[in-house]
């Protein structure tokens, strides 16, 4: 199987198993009074690894996946999760971040992005309730408690993937700059 | 190929929030969930251990505080359930003299109840407030039917499949329920009202439109009111308990209109519910009405 294959088969079992345990079993774990949902993490995740097409990709298959399995309004996460997924791919084309503690960032961010985005999109349907301070109250506790999340589910994405990432072309010029094309034990020097 | 995703995206939202409930959409949703219902069942049944334990340490400090407050209200209620027993008692005997037949039973003894797990809950509780259940048409269940747990309500089916249905809690922005609050230092009166969910808060609700000459006070019971808030609201029948009335504020009700609800059932922690499908039998008087 090509490479590109084996990523897209394990990107597919990725999205559908921790979507089934995210809908089943997460979403029905508080704290302070929030729902945990990781799936915006996870498709942060998935395209800081992978790229802005690939996490693009996912994050409208995983979107579209959440909004089938829940019942709601098709197209509405799928076009949060594309822009996360996106986004998150780009700053990883563009900056190369290294350190270690970017996932918690971006996973900030994703879930600003999918937790605002939604509110905004329901209140643009249609929503006619009353909003109270406590609405408010909730997307900042989601996204500080998604923030602390935001590393374990980095690290599951990156173990789930690793063996099938395409070489990033940036990373290997940098690699080539900094060693002089060879490994730091095949330098005529280290001999 | 990313403007074809949005493109694609922008399209499946107009399109799905253009169709009535039987459009191709809703029976693509309905067919998939059908199809997930056994995956989500068993993933439910499997997880639960993992999901209890996450639970129980909130649920511990939770229970800490609701100890007191529990204990005076258990007083209160006891005294009246003495004083509820003797009007029961009261009302037959008025009943039988005037020989009106009526069924003195509990609204929600009337119909079939249908138990039922919770399999799946809605990701996202700011704004949406659904849940999935193993128990769909295959087992009696309709559109619109009324789902309670532990005699409190919790909402109505939205949507119903083979082997599954979708319900929407009373917490859910869409939701309205026409409700009456029965003032328990004024039995005899009753305040008709609408009750909305108050977004973002899962345990608080707001009854609007009663009378600003409502004689409402803390801990009063709200209940179904047994008529539609809409021609295309689901009809809940009438005397379901809903809540209790939470520091009500009489400039509130004088301006606003409006008091604070707790519901009686903790939506958050529920594993089970019971949808209440046809009823048993003659209905007796308790039965819904359609509002005008």
């Amino acid at each position: 199987m090509s490479e590109r294959w084996q990523l897209t088969a394990r990107l597919a079992a990725l999205g559908l198993i921790v979507a089934i345990v995210q809908i089943t079993a997460i979403s029905q774990v508080t704290v302070f009074g929030v729902a945990i949902d990781i799936s915006p993490l996870l498709v942060a995740s998935v395209g800081l690894l992978a790229g802005s097409l690939p996490g693009a990709i996912f994050g409208f298959c995983v979107g579209l996946f959440i909004d089938t399995a829940l019942v709601q309004t098709l197209g509405v996460t799928s076009l949060l999760f594309i822009a996360i997924g996106y986004w998150s791919g780009r700053l990883r084309e563009l900056r190369d971040p290294s350190h270690s503690l970017v996932p918690m960032a971006v996973g900030a961010a994703a879930t600003a992005i999918a937790v605002i985005g939604f509110v905004v999109l329901q209140f643009m349907l249609g929503v006619d309730a009353p909003v109270s301070w406590l609405l408010l109250r909730q997307i900042v506790v989601t996204i500080i408690v998604n923030t602390l999340l935001a590393i374990p589910v980095y690290a599951l994405v990156r173990r789930a993937i690793r063996g099938s990432l395409p070489e990033d072309p940036r990373r290997r010029r940098r690699r080539a700059y900094t060693t002089g094309g060879l490994s730091p034990l095949q330098r005529p020097s280290q001999r | 190929m990313l403007a074809l995703l949005v493109v694609v995206s922008l399209i499946l939202l107009t399109a799905y929030f253009g169709e009535s409930g039987g459009g191709p959409f809703h029976s693509i949703q309905r067919g998939v969930i059908q199809v997930l219902s056994p995956v989500q069942d068993g993933a439910s049944r499997a997880l639960k251990p993992a999901r209890d334990l996450f639970g129980s340490f909130g649920d511990s400090f939770h229970a800490k505080k609701q100890v007191g407050q529990l204990k005076k209200q258990v007083a209160t209620y006891r005294q009246e359930a003495v004083q509820g027993q003797e009007a029961i008692r009261d009302a037959a005997e008025y009943a039988a003299l005037l020989k009106i037949d009526r069924d003195t039973t509990q609204p929600v003894a009337q119909y079939t109840q249908k138990t039922a797990r919770i399999i799946v809950r809605s990701v996202d509780n700011l704004l949406r407030d659904t849940i999935q259940v193993n128990a769909g048409s295959g087992d009696g269940v309709r559109l619109n039917d009324t789902v309670v747990a532990g005699d409190g309500l919790v909402g109505h089916v939205t949507t119903v499949a083979g082997d599954t249905s979708v319900i929407t809690l009373i917490t859910d922005q869409s939701s309205s329920v026409q409700a009456r609050v029965i003032p328990r230092a004024h039995p005899r009166a009753s305040y008709y009202g609408l009750l909305k969910p108050s977004v973002g808060n899962p345990t608080d609700m707001l009854l609007q439109l009663i009378p600003r000459d409502a004689k409402i006070a803390d801990g009063d019971f709200v209940v179904t009111g047994g008529t539609r808030s809409g021609k295309l609201d689901p009809l809940y029948p009438a005397g379901i308990l809903i809540g209790t009335v939470r520091n009500p504020s009489p400039v509130s009700i004088e301006n606003d209109q409006e008091v604070h609800v707790s519901p009686a059932v903790d939506l958050r922690q529920l594993d089970f519910v019971q949808i209440l499908t046809a009823p048993n039998g003659s209905a007796g008087g308790l039965r819904a009405q359609v509002g005008p």
